[in-house]
C-alpha cells in the first residue's frame, strides 16, 4: 500500500486549459501534500474550479500535466475516481430521493455492496447527523442539510481524497462553520482535501492556499506565511471624511491600496517604508485622520496585495 | 459483478424516480387507453353518412324515390335541400355539405332510356338518349370523400320497377383474407403499439440523460466510476417494462373493445415487441445525448413521431408511397414494427417470416446503444 500512497498526492506542471481563445487556467504549477487541507482562493471566473476539474479529469488541460494520487489524469482518471470524493458547487444529488436512498444509490455506484455498504452508509448517516432525516426527500431539505448529505455521499467510499468546488456558498455561517470542523476531522483520519472558496475566513482555515487570479496563481504557501510576506504593513485610519481621505491617498508613492471597513480605512503601505505609521501621519493628505495605528494583516490583504497586477 | 450492480443502482433509482413522478406515471397508462379507445372508435375508413343537400328539379314521385335510394346505401345523408344549384355550390364552398345531387327535371325520361333500370333497352348510340340520369358534384379534395361517392356512379336502378336486381357477373374474384369484414379495427389496433410506443419510449429516454444534466446531476454522475454504458443500460431497463405494459393495455382492450385478434404467436409477438422497445429506447438515447435541454429532446422526438405515424405505414399504406419517401420509411423502427406487429397479430406470420425486419431492429438496437454510449463523455469538455 505504502507504494501507491505517496506523500505529494497532487501534482501538476504547468497547467493550461483554453476555451477557445479564452485561458481559463495560464501556467498553473502545483504541489499538493497529503494530509492537508489546500484551498484554492479567488473571485469567480479565476479558474479555481476550471483548475479542480483538471485534476479529477473531468477537463482535458490543453497543455501540461497532471498526476493525482501517482495516477495520470486524464488518462487513468476512471481508476482515480475510485479513490477520489467529489462535491459540486451546487447540490448534484438527487431531490426526488431520500437521503437513504441517494446514499444506497451512490455507494453502489462506488461499488461497495451488502454489509460493508449498510455499515458505510450507517456509519456516514451517524457522523452527519443524517440518521433522524433519513426518510426524507433531498429536495426538502434545508440548504446545510443537504451539504451535510453531499459530504456523506462524497466519503461513503472512504476517498483518500476530497475536492470540495465551493462547498459551502450555499449555507449559514453556522452551518459552515460546523462544516469546516468535519472536514478537519477528516483531515484527521488521513483524508487530504482540496477546496475552492472566495470566502477569506475560509482560506484562512486551510493548511495552505493558492491565491488565483485570471487564470494564474499569483501566491501559494500558508495563510500565515503570505501574510508575513505580504510586501506591505497594514495601517487602519479612523476620522472624519475617510472617503476623501482614500481617494487622495490612492495613487500616491508607497500606497500599495486602501479601503473602507466599517468606520475604518484599511492602507496598506509597502514594507520598504520603515515606519509606516509616521508614514502616513506626516503626509498631508490624513490631515482630518483622528487616529493612525498599525494592525495586523489579514489574508484579504494578502488578497489584495497578490493580485493587485491585474487591476487597475 | 460491479457493473451488473451498478446497472441495478441505476434501474432502481429510475424506477423510484419514476414512482413518484404521479403525472408521468400515469400518462405511461393513460396514453395508450385513451388513444386505443379513442382511435379504436374515431378511425374508420369505411365512410358512412356523408352530409350532402339535394337539388331536386324533378319534384316527382320517382325522383323521391331515387333520393330515398341513395340514402339507402347509408353512404351519404340528406341535410340540406335547395332549389338552384348555385345554392348547392355555395354550401359545398362553406363546407355545410360534402357533395350536392341533382336531379334535372326530364328525370322520368333518363331513368327509362337508362341501361341502370335492367330494362331491356337496345343501346343507344345517340347522345340526346343515353344520359346519365342524375348528376353529383363533389367537394373533391378529400380523396377519401370522393372515392366514396365514385361508388355510387353504377348504382343499379333495377329496385325501382320492383325487378330483382341483376346478376352481373364479376370480372374477378377477391378473397379478402385476415380481415374479410373490413374493419378498420383490425388495422388500426396493432398499429397504435408501434406508434404509442414510438412516442413514449422515445420521449422517456431522449429526456433521460437531459433531465440528469438540467437538474445538476450529471457533474456528480461523471465524477463516479460509473461507465457509459452503465448508464445506458441501467437507464432503458425500466421503460421496456413500461413498453410492455402498454403493448398489453393496448393489445388487451383491443382483444375486449375491439375483437382484434391477438394472434396464435405470443412468443414472437414478444421478441418483436422487445426488439421494437430496444430500437426505440436506443434512438431516445441518442438524442439525450445531442439535446441539451428537456425542450429540445421534446422537439426532436416530435420530429421523428410524425413521419413514424405518417410515412410507416400506420395510416396510409406504405406501397402507395413515392421511392425516396418509401427509403425514409424504411429508416423508421416504426415502418418495420407496424409490419411485425401485423403480420404476428393478423396474418399468423413469424419472426422468420420477417427476418428482414427483425435483423434491421437488432441492428438498430445495437447500433443506437453503440452511438449513445460513445457520444456520452463522462467529461465537461
Amino acid at each position: 500500500m505504502s507504494a501507491d500512497k505517496p506523500e505529494v498526492v497532487v501534482r501538476a506542471e504547468g497547467l493550461v486549459k483554453k476555451f477557445k481563445d479564452f485561458k481559463a487556467v495560464d501556467g498553473l504549477d502545483l504541489t499538493i501534500e497529503r494530509g492537508m487541507i489546500y484551498g484554492f482562493l479567488g473571485p469567480n471566473g479565476c479558474g479555481k474550479t476550471t483548475a479542480m476539474r483538471m485534476l479529477t479529469g473531468l477537463l482535458t488541460p490543453t497543455e501540461g500535466k497532471v498526476e493525482v494520487l501517482g495516477l495520470s489524469v486524464p488518462k487513468n482518471a476512471e481508476t482515480l475516481k475510485y479513490k477520489i470524493g467529489y462535491m459540486t458547487q451546487t447540490f448534484s444529488l438527487y431531490g426526488d430521493l431520500t437521503v437513504q436512498e441517494n446514499l444506497r444509490f451512490m455507494a453502489t455506484i462506488y461499488g461497495l455492496s451488502g454489509k460493508k455498504r449498510k455499515q458505510r452508509i450507517g456509519e456516514v448517516m451517524e457522523r452527519y447527523e443524517l440518521t433522524d432525516l433519513k426518510g426524507r426527500f433531498a429536495g426538502k431539505m434545508s440548504g446545510g442539510q443537504r451539504q451535510r448529505l453531499a459530504l456523506a455521499a462524497a466519503v461513503l467510499h472512504e476517498p483518500q481524497l476530497l475536492f470540495l468546488d465551493e462547498p459551502t456558498s450555499a449555507v449559514d455561517p453556522e452551518s459552515r462553520r460546523h462544516f469546516w470542523e468535519q472536514l478537519f476531522d477528516l483531515v484527521e483520519g488521513g483524508t487530504s482535501i482540496v477546496v475552492t472558496t472566495h470566502f477569506m475566513d475560509e482560506a484562512e482555515r486551510c493548511h495552505r492556499i493558492a491565491i488565483m487570479e485570471a487564470g494564474k496563481k499569483r501566491a501559494d504557501g500558508s495563510p500565515k506565511d503570505l501574510m508575513a510576506a505580504m510586501g506591505a504593513n497594514v495601517v487602519e485610519i479612523e476620522g472624519a471624511n475617510l472617503r476623501d481621505i482614500r481617494r487622495k491617498l490612492l495613487g500616491t508613492d508607497g500606497i500599495v491600496a486602501a479601503a473602507q471597513l466599517g468606520a475604518r480605512l484599511r492602507v496598506l503601505v509597502k514594507d520598504d517604508i520603515a515606519d509606516p505609521e509616521g508614514f502616513l501621519k506626516a503626509k498631508q493628505e490624513t490631515g482630518g485622520a483622528s487616529l493612525i495605528e498599525k494592525v495586523r494583516p489579514t489574508l484579504e490583504d494578502v488578497f489584495v496585495t497578490a493580485t493587485g497586477e491585474g487591476r487597475q | 459483478m460491479r457493473s451488473l450492480s451498478r446497472i441495478a443502482a441505476i434501474f432502481f433509482k429510475e424506477l423510484a424516480q419514476l414512482r413518484r413522478d404521479r403525472m408521468t406515471f400515469g400518462m405511461v397508462i393513460m396514453i395508450p387507453l385513451i388513444q386505443l379507445i379513442l382511435f379504436g372508435y374515431a378511425i374508420n375508413t369505411n365512410i358512412r353518412d356523408i352530409p350532402i343537400a339535394v337539388v331536386n328539379q324533378d319534384r316527382t314521385a320517382i325522383s323521391r324515390i331515387l333520393i330515398q335510394m341513395v340514402e339507402a346505401t347509408r353512404v351519404v345523408e340528406v341535410i340540406e335541400r335547395y332549389d338552384t344549384i348555385e345554392e348547392a355550390e355555395a354550401a359545398i364552398k362553406s363546407a355545410r355539405v360534402r357533395a350536392a345531387f341533382i336531379l334535372p327535371d326530364d328525370l322520368a325520361q333518363r331513368i327509362v332510356r337508362s341501361p341502370a333500370t335492367g330494362f331491356e333497352t337496345p343501346p343507344s348510340s345517340d347522345e340526346e338518349t343515353s344520359r346519365p340520369v342524375a348528376q353529383w358534384i363533389v367537394d373533391g379534395s378529400d380523396t377519401m370523400i370522393a372515392g366514396a361517392i365514385k361508388g355510387l356512379r353504377n348504382m343499379p336502378l333495377s329496385e325501382m320497377f320492383r325487378q330483382a336486381p341483376n346478376r352481373s357477373t364479376p370480372t374477378f374474384e377477391v378473397a379478402l383474407l385476415f380481415n374479410p369484414e373490413q374493419r378498420t379495427a383490425v388495422n388500426i389496433v396493432p398499429g397504435l403499439v408501434g406508434i404509442i410506443l414510438t412516442m413514449t419510449m422515445i420521449m422517456f429516454t431522449s429526456a433521460a440523460i437531459v433531465r440528469e444534466r438540467e437538474r445538476g446531476n450529471m457533474e456528480m454522475l461523471i465524477n463516479t466510476p460509473v461507465r457509459s454504458m452503465e448508464l445506458m443500460i441501467g437507464k432503458i431497463i425500466p421503460y421496456i417494462f413500461i413498453g410492455l405494459l402498454q403493448t398489453a393495455i393496448i393489445l388487451g382492450l383491443g382483444y375486449f373493445l375491439f375483437n382484434v385478434p391477438l394472434g396464435l404467436r405470443p412468443f414472437d409477438l414478444l421478441v418483436g415487441t422487445l426488439l421494437f422497445i430496444g430500437a426505440s429506447l436506443s434512438l431516445g438515447l441518442v438524442l439525450s445525448t445531442i439535446a441539451q435541454t428537456q425542450l429540445q429532446a421534446t422537439q426532436m422526438t416530435v420530429f421523428l413521431l410524425v413521419p413514424s405515424i405518417l410515412l410507416s405505414g400506420f395510416m396510409f399504406p406504405y406501397e402507395g408511397m413515392p421511392l425516396a419517401a418509401q427509403y425514409i420509411a424504411e429508416v423508421l423502427p416504426a415502418t418495420h414494427f407496424m409490419r411485425m406487429v401485423r403480420g404476428f397479430v393478423l396474418r399468423d406470420a413469424g419472426l422468420l417470416d420477417l427476418y428482414r425486419d427483425v435483423l434491421w431492429m437488432c441492428g438498430f438496437f445495437v447500433l443506437g446503444l453503440a452511438v449513445a454510449a460513445f457520444r456520452f463523455k463522462k467529461r465537461l469538455d
